[in-house]
């Protein structure tokens, strides 16, 4: 009961080629998930595969959506009518509550305008849709169906009808990737609504958990107070609800409070987001005062340009940088 | 000639099917639960098909579903160059395995593979994931007689019809 020479046992067969051919293919992984956290090469392949890429991100989507259109088709006619009723009176409260409003923003455009300020108040949104793919359960990311061709930049806020959702970090021709607030990756400075304390919030990887850490032990923080964006840092525009505070502690260290928060925007269900267009309050120094010295209108033909009501300039003015830059040429 | 096309056919469609299924969404609860598809699929044909899966064809379904999935170039190409390796070598004993066994070496398969994940994740950077992160390994385990005896299924059928 020789074994047969010729016939080499398959477990041993070339096992040296093998582990060599292992060793060479595992070190080229490791040298590509380096570069490519360095360089991001990952983000030009996908823009690159795009064509491929987007087709595929639909496709995987499509039967969780028909799961839920069929859902809706054969849902009883007794949850549609109760359905209905409840849409029917929460867009009467929605109304009274937008008519509330109308007030309150003419108002506020009027002192505006009386202020001066030449910013816009009207929102310039985008209105996207979530495309139903699963990123990974470890990364807070969401697919939505706008890109580079409709508009979309990199870090642009997404926001949903509650509050902040995150903001773009990839943009590919026909869909954008959204870092959600609470992805262990993301910080949004936020500000306390009822003590006005400033804090950053944290995500953590848990879906509707955000950290708000370094809070002062002696701070006014509650549980129940309301967290907005704070405008500081320029990417995430003032006044925006980001969650509502469930729970205060002593972090690690015991120097500082930590308080845990509920995002206000609904991350896991999916719909329409709304990306805002306009940029947020500028970053770096404020622009040179409009009206400074004489009236323009005294001023040589050359100068006109650079007027603070030219359009040119006031379009400059929602780049921080050119703003600064067209700034200080200002004579 | 017809029976080598209708082979390669499947081969292509299984793996393709699972990236695509790996994409696909789950309830949030049942997120975590979500079997690691391309390696199953991956595993069946290196069991059946070892002469067609080789490291290079693992790597490639890898950087594919990097592509896909977006998170960091070259991860799951080491994962799946890693789990398939290990398969091919101790193929000829994984083979004759009964089912349960088998699912077992999967099971093992899979938890090393997750270790292989928290690794990468752990040297980019990223904090320690949650307790679910070791669920997914447990639900491929069960995952596996069914994706194996459907594929095995599919390729008799073909075979029969062959003949």
């Amino acid at each position: 009961m020789a074994l047969p020479d010729k016939e080499s046992s398959p477990i041993f067969a070339d096992a040296a080629a093998g582990t060599l051919r292992l060793i060479g293919y595992l070190a080229l992984a490791c040298v590509l998930m380096v570069l490519d956290h360095r360089n991001d090469w990952l983000h030009r392949a996908r823009v690159t595969a795009s064509l491929v890429v987007e087709p595929v991100y639909r496709l995987a989507a499509w039967p969780a959506e028909a799961a839920q259109d069929a859902g809706v088709a054969f849902s009883q006619r007794r949850a549609l009518i109760d359905e209905n009723r409840q849409l029917r009176e929460a867009l009467l409260l929605a109304q009274a509550r937008l008519n509330r409003m109308n007030a309150v923003t003419e108002q506020n455009a009027r002192l505006k305008q009386l202020l001066e300020t030449r910013r816009m108040l009207g929102m310039n949104v985008q209105l996207a849709r979530l495309i139903n793919v699963d990123l990974g359960a470890a990364r807070n990311r969401v697919m939505i169906d706008a890109g580079s061709r409709e508009g979309v930049r990199v870090g642009q806020v997404v926001i949903d009808a509650h509050g902040v959702m995150g903001q773009v970090v990839e943009v590919l021709p026909h869909s954008a990737t959204v870092l959600l607030i609470t992805d262990a990756n993301h910080s949004i400075p936020v500000v306390d609504e009822r003590s006005g304390l400033r804090g950053i919030a944290h995500g953590s990887n848990v879906p509707d958990r955000l950290l708000v850490s370094d809070i002062p032990l002696s701070a006014d923080v509650k549980v129940g107070d309301r967290v907005t964006t704070s405008g500081l840092g320029g990417r995430f525009p003032a006044g925006f609800p980001v969650g509502t505070i469930e729970s205060i502690g002593p972090d690690p260290s015991g120097m500082f409070a930590q308080a845990i928060a509920r995002p206000a925007a609904a991350l896991a269900r999916s719909g329409e987001v709304l990306l805002l267009r306009d940029l947020p309050e500028q970053v770096g120094p404020p622009t040179v005062a409009p009206e400074f010295g004489p009236p323009a209108s005294l001023a040589p033909a050359g100068n006109a340009a650079a007027a603070p009501n030219d359009p040119a300039a006031a379009a400059a003015l929602q780049k921080p940088v050119a703003a600064t830059a067209s700034g200080g040429t200002t004579p | 000639m017809n029976r080598q096309r209708a082979q390669n056919w499947i081969f292509g469609v299984s793996l393709a099917l699972s990236l695509l299924l790996m994409l696909m969404p789950l309830p949030q609860t049942w997120a975590p639960l979500k079997p690691y598809w391309p390696a199953l699929v991956l595993v069946y044909w290196a069991l059946e098909l070892p002469e067609r899966v080789t490291l290079g064809l693992a790597f490639l379904v890898g950087l594919g579903a990097d592509v896909l999935d977006g998170a960091l170039l070259g991860e799951q190409a080491l994962r799946l160059v890693a789990l398939s390796f290990i398969v091919l070598r101790f193929r000829s004993r994984l083979r004759f395995f009964p089912m349960w066994q088998q699912a077992l070496a999967v099971l093992v398969l899979l938890l090393n593979d997750r270790v292989l994940l928290l690794l990468v994740r752990l040297f980019a950077g990223d904090p320690r994931p949650p307790a679910t992160f070791w669920l997914a390994p447990f639900t491929g385990t069960l995952a596996w007689p069914f994706v194996f005896l459907l594929l095995d299924d599919i390729r008799a059928r073909l075979r029969a019809k062959e003949t």
